[in-house]
């Protein structure tokens, strides 16, 4: 299945708080494979995209994080100029909403890819496969 | 329908000279026979014959909870211990409970009022009353019992608990009047619904009457909804006799004080002093026929406001309000008196599940400013900052329709508020007052 898991967690704009959050992923050995912060004026919400994203959540809840697991899309963009336009004009076209994002650069440094999340994940996966773009599998 | 049609439609002239009778009389015989309130009378310097009128009963000195517990077990009684005949006892958060002692003439007084009180609300002798209230030294159970059996309803004395038996007997028994505190009523429509199959609604059921703790006009339109029946509102507390102080009417507007027998005054907890009629404050309770304990000006914590002109269900005698918060709670916010109580009530509404929240003070510019941080839920949490923001907003208006004040609300991590044994610290005034 073309899936990935994106980890959302709720933190207070507190010094400190990314510190003790990608503490307690590095001290589990879980890797990130990209991150997004969003803030809103005394809070934000911190996403991650990890290589254990079942056992991150888990860490997450067990250390009284407020979290959520949700699946999310991830398309390869090609390394040119207009990469990144060519791979959101797709998703558009195909009338998809991108409700949050984040870029994943592979291990081997040659691929890169959109990560987003969207409002119907199996419906938007239908409308997105086969069409010449190559998506991400993680899980 | 009436109990007692001439006294609850009494002239407003006629039922001042009753009072001032009566309160003429209780304040003598407590002189006479209450060490306690001999010497606090004298400490205020304040004799019976100084009770002229009914203002002049603000004169007298209150009597608090405190005041209660000191006089613990009997101090308070105003007839030897052999005429007393039930004693119940209040228990409080800390330290010893509050004692009550009631004579014959007490008890017969209890069925009175509670008998006005059923009646009010339309119960008959026909009506199948289960009461689930505690029975035991809490005064509900027996508060009701008596009330019931004096209009001669048929009493099923259920007592708390037992969920499962309480619905089987409201089925097999064909239950009519339910005698409970609120949130039961709300676990016993859930506990039908889900663990049984099924739907009071469809029972026989058709008259409720709440009361024992705070609860708002959504929870009775909730209760009225799920069970089919008309919900009512009563008000009581042991230190006065329990149940049947006060008790709504049809009109669903108030609660009508029995103040022939419970002479009320609503004082301004910080001063003291009386308050005009209409204006909010605490309610001040002087039981003016009690025999075995009676109160004088007892303080009850309980916020309200008492409104006198005529009901619509014909009934001359005051009302309250609804119960608002007690005074121990209150803040004082750029003058409006608020309760965290409303503001629990408010976060409820717009979310849903129970809240973690604490009030925070401050006047950083002369002015107060009221922040409130709510915990973030798993039940609430979105992933999407937008989302969050909106519902930060939607807190902030609710509660600021609730209270009447603008406030911040700021959502914080789980736990991040810290709870203490028992009851959490809700608000922390960082106000400088001095
Ligand atoms: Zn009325």
């Amino acid at each position: 299945m073309y899936k990935v898991e994106i980890i959302s967690i709720f933190v207070e704009n507190k010094p400190g708080k990314l510190e003790k959050i990608t503490k307690l992923l590095a001290e589990a050995y879980i890797n990130i494979l990209g991150f997004s912060i969003t803030d809103a004026r005394d809070f934000g919400i911190i996403k991650f995209l990890v290589d254990k994203p079942k056992e991150a959540y888990e860490l997450f809840k067990k250390n009284g994080f407020v979290v959520a697991l949700n699946p999310a899309l991830g398309i390869e963009m090609k390394d040119k100029p207009g990469g990144l336009y060519e791979v959101v004009k797709f998703i558009s076209s195909k009338g998809i909403n991108i409700e949050n994002a984040l870029v994943y650069v592979a291990e081997s440094r040659e691929k890169a890819y959109f990560i987003f999340e969207v409002e119907n994940f199996e419906e938007s996966l239908e409308k997105l496969k086969d069409n010449g773009f190559e998506l991400l599998k993680l899980v | 329908m009436f109990w007692d049609q001439q006294l609850e439609c009494i002239e407003p002239e006629r039922l001042r000279e009753v009072q001032l009778q009566r309160l003429k009389e209780v304040v003598k015989r407590v002189y006479e026979k209450v060490p306690f309130y001999r010497k606090k009378f004298d400490e205020a310097g304040i004799k019976p014959e100084d009770i002229r009128s009914l203002e002049d009963i603000k004169h007298l000195p209150f009597t608090s909870k405190t005041d209660m517990r000191e006089a613990y077990p009997f101090g308070l009684f105003a007839v030897p211990l052999s005429e007393i005949v039930e004693i119940h006892t209040s228990s409080g958060t800390t330290g010893k409970p509050v004692v009550a002692g009631y004579t014959v003439k007490d008890i017969a007084l209890w069925a009175e009022v509670m008998a006005r009180c059923l009646v009010m609300v339309g119960a008959t002798k026909d009506d199948i009353v289960q009461i689930a209230y505690g029975y035991g030294m809490f005064t509900g159970g027996l508060g009701f019992h008596y009330g019931a059996q004096k209009i001669g309803a048929t009493v099923v004395p259920a007592s708390a608990g037992n969920t499962k038996r309480q619905i089987e007997l409201m089925k097999d028994f064909g239950t009519t009047f339910l005698a409970c505190t609120p949130s039961y009523a709300l676990y016993l429509t859930e506990y039908a619904k889900e663990e049984m199959g099924i739907d009071l609604s469809t029972l026989k059921l058709r008259i409720g009457s709440f009361g024992a703790e705070m609860w708002t006009e959504e929870m009775r339109k909730e209760i009225e909804r799920r069970m089919g029946i008309k919900a009512y509102n009563v008000y009581g507390l042991t230190e006065i006799i329990g149940p049947g102080v006060a008790h709504e009417c049809p009109a669903q507007q108030g609660l009508h004080v029995w103040e022939d027998h419970f002479y009320p005054e609503i004082i301004d907890p910080e001063t003291g002093e009386p308050l005009p009629e209409g204006q909010e404050g605490e309610l001040v309770l002087t039981s003016l026929t009690r025999e075995g304990m009676p109160m004088i000006r007892f303080r009850t914590r309980d916020i309200t406001t008492l409104h006198r002109e005529k009901c619509a269900c014909g009934r001359t005698l005051a009302k309250i309000e609804r119960i608002k918060g007690r005074s121990d709670d209150m803040i004082k916010v750029r003058g409006v008196m608020i309760f965290p109580y409303q503001i629990e009530q408010a976060i409820l509404e717009v979310q849903g599940v129970e809240p973690h929240y604490q009030i925070i003070l401050t006047r950083p510019h002369y002015l107060d400013e009221v922040e409130v941080q709510v915990e973030m839920s798993k039940e609430i949490f979105s992933d999407d900052v937008k989302t969050i923001e909106t519902l930060r907003k939607r807190l902030e208006k609710k509660i600021e329709q609730t209270v009447g004040v603008r406030v911040k609300v700021t959502l914080v991590e789980p736990k991040s508020i810290p709870r203490s044994e028992g009851k959490a610290k809700r608000i922390i005034d960082k106000r400088n007052l001095k």
